[in-house]
């Protein structure tokens, strides 16, 4: 998960990598918790197929999808990039693959949908790398920092009549700010 | 074994906006009332921490304060020949759950709907004739404009409104909307500072020929003391305002403007974490004796009442209706019956306009900063024309730059990769977003009712939602969005979007949480399911408060007007039905 | 539950001498009970003896004291567990002596070294009006002081050293307002018992009364009239306001104080609220000002920034506040005081404001301590005391430390 973390967001000068930044930890423990397991969700049957208006029926949680996604991924490309893993690939073929899955190009084994599987990393790790850093990716606010959110602020009144004007304060976690410190 | 517990005159089911109004009015009133909620106590600062509100993930992502489906959902369908399947997760609306409901967590948008809305069918028919709306089953709601004038003054002198009048008995008053009904005075509270995309798009429409006005906001520009004597603080343009509780005491909700009062009152009480499950009727069926609740242990009670309010919010209220017999339920196939009847939503679209050289600092915002323009709302322009009724507010209301939810990014960018990266940076801070909301009327086949199939977690039916946009309402947004591709090419900015409305309604993108009717009001008790005052035809001493009432949905949000049905109701119960108790209110 | 430093040594009972008062056998009208019952008022006799959700008068929470907790007794006229046997003479003694039925000496929590000031008048209406409250059968355990202060030892010895007997003393060079405010705070408000400093007995010195003292966790501020750390520079209004609504331009009444004011001053006379004030007011002390703390300091300036991201959205950029919902940090005294024990408070544990008729928001400040760590509570406040013309001491981080503890 690592890889595909740093396909979707590489190391560049703009920020640092999906995988430095913490996203597969930030998933860790979003499937371990409530996320993970649809505690939250309506998840009586029965299950029935769906008109594409009334969103996902499926009735494996994110964990379980996770977990035979990733599996499904490795044999498709053990059985069609010779023997290798997802992560023993090189970054453009990496990039090959993910785009194949994003356009529903390639057929995973086990019944898993490449496109909708696609859709869900896509979304977590995106996720993990925007939120604040307590959940564990965005590491030091990276995410934020490339992007000029200030993060958990609460007081604009300064600012709001400057127009056009970048707002000059760095970020700031719930868990604080480095800069509350004394050096 | 269902516990009995002693009386009480009223009981609440439900305490978010209406509820508290309600409440707040019959212990003034000297009766003695309880609510039961189904939610926990929120209060600010033990529920909305100013150290850890701006938690995207926690309440936009995961929406922490929402009702989750696990405790009930809902299922929909497009219409009746197909298979309604729950939503599994809420998505185009997201009702609320807890003591404020949806009232903590909404943006503050609040708006009077206008008298052509209140006597819709016989306003387009005087003007354009009969033929104009036949697809439509559009009804007068029984009220006029200026009979609610005074409630909704209370509303928004209750909750601290800012903005800016634009027509006061009668004068139109400059930097208001001139389309606005006349009302009794100005808003308690001037606007809120603009920040910089609004004011652009304020130059921009003007310079049209259009009428830009500041969007009154239940988001505080000044410290204000309510009639209540409430203190309530300054919005700090957080940006975390939509799906978030406010930390500063600066977003009106039922917590910053009623409970500090009510609360203490001897002859009020609230149960919380008890879930009303259905009205209890007498053998005639006309006579409600209390509800049946059930607390978070799993135990039943009986609450006798001599009074029921449902304020469970507009789906919850028509769905208890619907479980508990309360009048007849509608049949989409002869248009007959009244509960489930002119369910109605919001048709909404957007536009982005694409900058390379303008920093908006998207984050400095708050749920209703913003700028409106109403030129074609409802039926404020000549649908002589066109082919279609209805309108939409265009607005221009940045809520925020939470970036989990809000990466803009120029048409054509990948989704991911160093590319995407590129292309969110350049955008994140230069791009202007502004959308359209607009009218949805009713038509037949939309309605809702209870589903065959799927049931909550105490085995009653879930509700079943039934729904498309008509075609004139789709014909609307195509027109509208047409208009707002002008606004957006007068920018001058590199690149714009614009999408209308289109036919099929996806329950998974959020859209908004303005569900409508149900339990509509009107002069007819074969077509509605309320009088107008908001009491049950069929139960007299059932009051069905909230935006289920609406017999269409205008272009703009609710709960201006739920707020101000919600004094409306009270009033009519103070005044007239508390001398006769048990008795309707309309012979019909 | 409310915390009071007490300020007692203990002392063997010895049975009181015969009781100099004879005031028993008045008529109880209808107008005295009245009287009495404002008297209740004026001497927050429930903010002690009536618990949160008990019957009034029946007996209070546990009053934490440095020595252990006191349980204030029932009060109401239940002859076995209130004081249903007690005569009005026994009334006066415990008032004016501290020495109750029996000849049981009480402890000081009990503040008749204040109530010895009371004109005889209004003690007897108050026992007027204790004598109608509902008699309650509550058994309190009064003493739940660990060995050795639950011995009622050497009160006598306390009481020689440090206690005063007598009733109040007009002086004739004031007004008649200013006598006033002076009987009522040092009398039945017994404003002294946690405003004043304490000698080391824990009596009330004498000298720099009113200019604030420790109360375990709170800072029962400077209230005397200077206009740095005490109250000279609010108007007498903003004074009344403060004591009948909970909240003036400047303050917000938060901890012991906002439920003083709940239980009494709210229900003062507007008159006598503006005798307070001008009582108050005209008390004379003279803090010095330090030079405040750098804004090149480290600290300060870490403060700042903690200031800014988490404190800003209420109190506002220049600590101005808003109206009766946050406390305005600019120019106030509590913020000022040389110790800052009551801030620590708040940031640690939050705080919530009185409820009262005309002021009910009751806004409340959340707890902070899982955001900061002991020296950035101690930066942030020492950069709002001596921010915005504010100068106090810093305050180090080992005294938040200490008052983290549980
Ligand atoms: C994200 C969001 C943004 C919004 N923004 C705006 C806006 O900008 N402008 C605008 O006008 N409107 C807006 N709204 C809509 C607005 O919040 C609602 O119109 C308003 O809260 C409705 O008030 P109500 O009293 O009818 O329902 P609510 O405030 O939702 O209260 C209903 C209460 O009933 C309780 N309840 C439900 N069923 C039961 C039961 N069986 N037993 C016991 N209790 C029950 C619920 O838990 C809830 O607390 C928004 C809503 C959302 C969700
Ligand atoms: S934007 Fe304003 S009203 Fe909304 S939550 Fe923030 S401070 Fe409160």
């Amino acid at each position: 998960m690592e890889a595909v973390a740093d396909r979707f967001i590489p190391a560049d000068d703009l920020s640092i990598g999906g995988r430095e930044a913490g996203c597969v930890l930030y998933l860790d423990r979003q499937l371990a918790g409530s996320y993970g397991q649809s505690s939250r969700l309506y998840m009586q049957g029965p299950f029935k197929p769906a008109l594409p208006t009334q969103g996902y029926q499926g009735q494996e949680t994110p964990a379980e999808r996770y977990r035979k996604g990733l599996a499904a991924l490795n044999r498709w490309t053990a059985e069609n990039k010779s023997g290798k893993s997802f992560a023993e690939l090189q970054p453009d073929e990496q990039d090959a693959v993910l785009k194949d899955m994003e356009a529903d190009k390639i057929k995973l084994p086990d019944g898993v949908a490449p496109k909708a599987f696609f859709g869900l990393m896509l979304t977590t790790v995106m996720e993990g790398f925007f939120a604040d850093p307590i959940y564990g990716g965005n590491k030091d606010m990276a995410s934020w920092k490339m992007l000029g959110f200030p993060g958990a602020r609460y007081d604009y009144r300064d600012h709001v009549s400057k127009h056009n004007q970048p707002y000059p304060l760095p970020p700031v976690s719930i868990a604080g700010s480095p800069a509350w410190l004394v050096k | 074994m269902t516990r009995i517990m002693p009386r009480k005159d009223v009981v609440i089911v439900g305490l978010g906006w209406t509820g508290s109004i309600l409440a707040h009015e019959l212990t003034e009133e000297g009766l003695d009332v309880l609510a039961i909620e189904r939610g926990p106590w929120r209060d600010t600062a033990t529920d909305f921490n100013i150290g850890y509100m701006q938690d995207e993930l926690r309440y936009a992502v995961r929406r922490d304060l929402f009702l989750q489906p696990v405790e009930e959902a809902m299922t929909m369908r497009n219409n009746t020949s197909q298979t309604a399947l729950p939503m599994r997760d809420y998505g185009s609306f997201l009702p609320g759950n807890g003591v404020g409901g949806a009232g903590v967590h909404w943006n503050g948008h609040t708006w009077r709907f206008w008298d052509s809305d209140f006597r819709i069918a016989s306003h387009l028919a005087e003007r354009y004739g009969p033929d104009k709306t036949r697809e439509l089953q559009l009804q007068d709601w029984g009220v006029t404009g200026a009979e609610l004038e005074g409630s909704y003054d209370r509303f928004e002198y209750l909750a601290g409104i800012s903005g800016k009048a634009g027509n006061i008995k009668g004068q139109i008053q400059p930097g208001g909307n001139p389309f606005e009904d006349p009302r009794s005075r100005d808003y308690p509270l001037p606007p809120l500072p603009m920040t910089y995309a609004p004011t652009l798009f304020a130059d921009v429409t003007r310079s049209m020929g259009l009428h830009p006005f500041p969007t009154p906001a239940a988001n505080l520009s000044k410290d204000y003391i309510n009639p209540l004597g409430i203190a309530m603080g300054q919005c700090t343009m957080c940006g975390f305002c939509e799906r978030f509780g406010c930390a500063n005491y600066s977003k009106s909700s039922a917590q910053t403007t009623i409970l500090p009062v009510l609360m203490r009152k001897k002859n009020f009480e609230l149960r919380t974490q008890s879930e009303v499950l259905h009205v209890d009727l007498d053998a005639s069926r006309k006579n409600a004796r209390g509800v049946t609740y059930v607390d978070t242990s799993g135990e039943e009670y009986f609450q006798p009442a001599d009074m029921v309010l449902l304020c469970a919010y507009g789906l919850h209220n028509v769905r208890l209706m619907l479980i508990s017999g309360i009048g007849v339920p509608y049949d989409p196939g002869t248009g007959e019956g009244t509960v489930g009847r002119n369910y109605c939503y919001q048709t909404n679209s957007g536009a982005q306009v694409f900058f390379d050289d303008k920093n908006f600092n998207p984050f400095i915002a708050a749920g209703a900063l913003g700028q409106t323009v109403d030129d074609y709302n409802g039926d404020a322009f000549d649908h002589g024309g066109v082919d279609f009724v209805g309108g939409a507010g265009i607005n221009c209301i940045p809520t925020n730059g939470r970036p989990i939810q809000t990466r803009p990014t120029a048409p054509g960018s990948p989704r991911w990769g160093s590319e995407w990266k590129k292309a969110t940076v350049q955008a994140y801070k230069s791009t202007l977003g502004f959308s359209s909301q607009g009218s949805s009327y009713p038509i037949r086949g939309n309605y809702l009712d209870l589903d065959p199939t799927y049931k909550d977690r105490f085995g009653r039916p879930l509700l079943r939602v039934t729904f498309d946009f008509p075609d004139n309402d789709v014909r609307m947004s195509a027109w509208i969005t047409g208009k707002m591709e002008e606004i957006a090419k007068s920018f001058g900015g590199r690149q714009y979007t614009a999408s209308p409305r289109k036919k099929g309604w996806d329950s998974v993108p959020y859209q908004s949480t303005h569900n409508t009717g149900g339990a509509i009001m009107g002069a007819d008790r074969k077509t509605s399911a309320i009088n107008k005052y908001l009491q049950s035809w069929d139960v007299p001493n059932v009051f069905v408060i909230g935006a289920s009432a609406f017999a269409h949905n205008a272009g703009k949000n609710p709960t201006g007007t739920v707020g101000a049905l919600a004094f409306h109701a009270a009033d009519a119960i103070r005044q007239q039905y508390l001398r006769n108790p048990g008795q309707p209110l309309v012979t019909a | 539950m409310r915390t009071v430093k007490l300020f007692f040594a203990v002392l063997l009972g010895t049975t009181a001498a015969g009781s100099v008062f004879a005031g028993s056998g008045t008529p109880d009208d209808a107008s005295k009970i009245i009287r009495g019952r404002y008297q209740a008022v004026l001497g927050d006799c429930a903010g002690c003896h009536t618990k949160q959700g008990g019957a009034p008068f029946a007996g209070g929470a546990p009053l934490e004291t440095p020595f252990g907790a006191l349980v204030p007794p029932n009060i109401t006229p239940d002859p076995e567990t209130g004081i249903g046997t007690w005569s009005e003479a026994d009334f006066f003694s415990a008032m004016k002596r501290g020495i109750g039925h029996g000849g049981k000496r009480l402890y000081p929590a009990m503040p008749y070294p204040a109530y010895t000031k009371m004109h005889d008048a209004d003690i007897s209406d108050l026992w007027s009006y204790i004598r109608t409250i509902e008699p309650v059968h509550n058994a309190v355990k009064a003493n739940q002081l660990p060995f050795p202060f639950n011995i009622r030892l050497s009160m006598l010895g306390w009481n020689t050293i440090n206690f005063t007997e007598g009733e109040f003393k007009p002086d004739s060079q004031k007004s008649a307002e200013w006598n006033r405010g002076a009987y009522l705070v040092q009398g039945p408000g017994h404003c002294v018992t946690c405003h004043s400093p304490k000698s080391v007995l824990g009596a009330d010195e004498t000298d720099g009364a009113l200019t604030g003292a420790s109360l375990q966790g709170w800072y029962a501020p400077d209230i005397s009239g200077n206009s740095y750390t005490g109250i000279g520079g609010w108007s007498d209004d903003e004074v009344v306001g403060y004591l009948k609504t909970g909240a003036n331009n400047h303050s917000i009444a938060s901890g012991p104080m906002a439920e003083v004011i709940e239980n009494s001053t709210s229900a003062m006379k507007d008159e006598d609220l503006k005798a307070i004030a001008t009582y108050l007011k005209s008390i004379k002390s003279e803090p010095a000002k330090p030079a405040p703390v750098k804004s090149d300091d480290a600290h300060f300036q870490a403060g700042a920034l903690i200031y800014h991201d988490t404190c800003s959205a209420c109190h506002g950029g220049e600590g101005q506040g808003g109206r009766q919902l946050f406390p305005a940090l600019a120019g106030s005294p509590i913020v000022q005081q040389a110790d800052a024990e009551t801030l620590i408070h708040v940031v640690l544990n939050g705080s919530q404001a009185a409820r009262t008729a005309t002021a009910p928001t009751t806004p409340a400040m959340p707890s902070l301590a899982w955001r900061l760590n002991d020296q950035q509570v101690a930066d942030v406040l020492t950069y709002i005391r001596n921010s915005w013309g504010n100068a106090a001491p810093p305050v180090a981080s080992s005294k938040v430390a200490d008052q983290r503890k549980p």
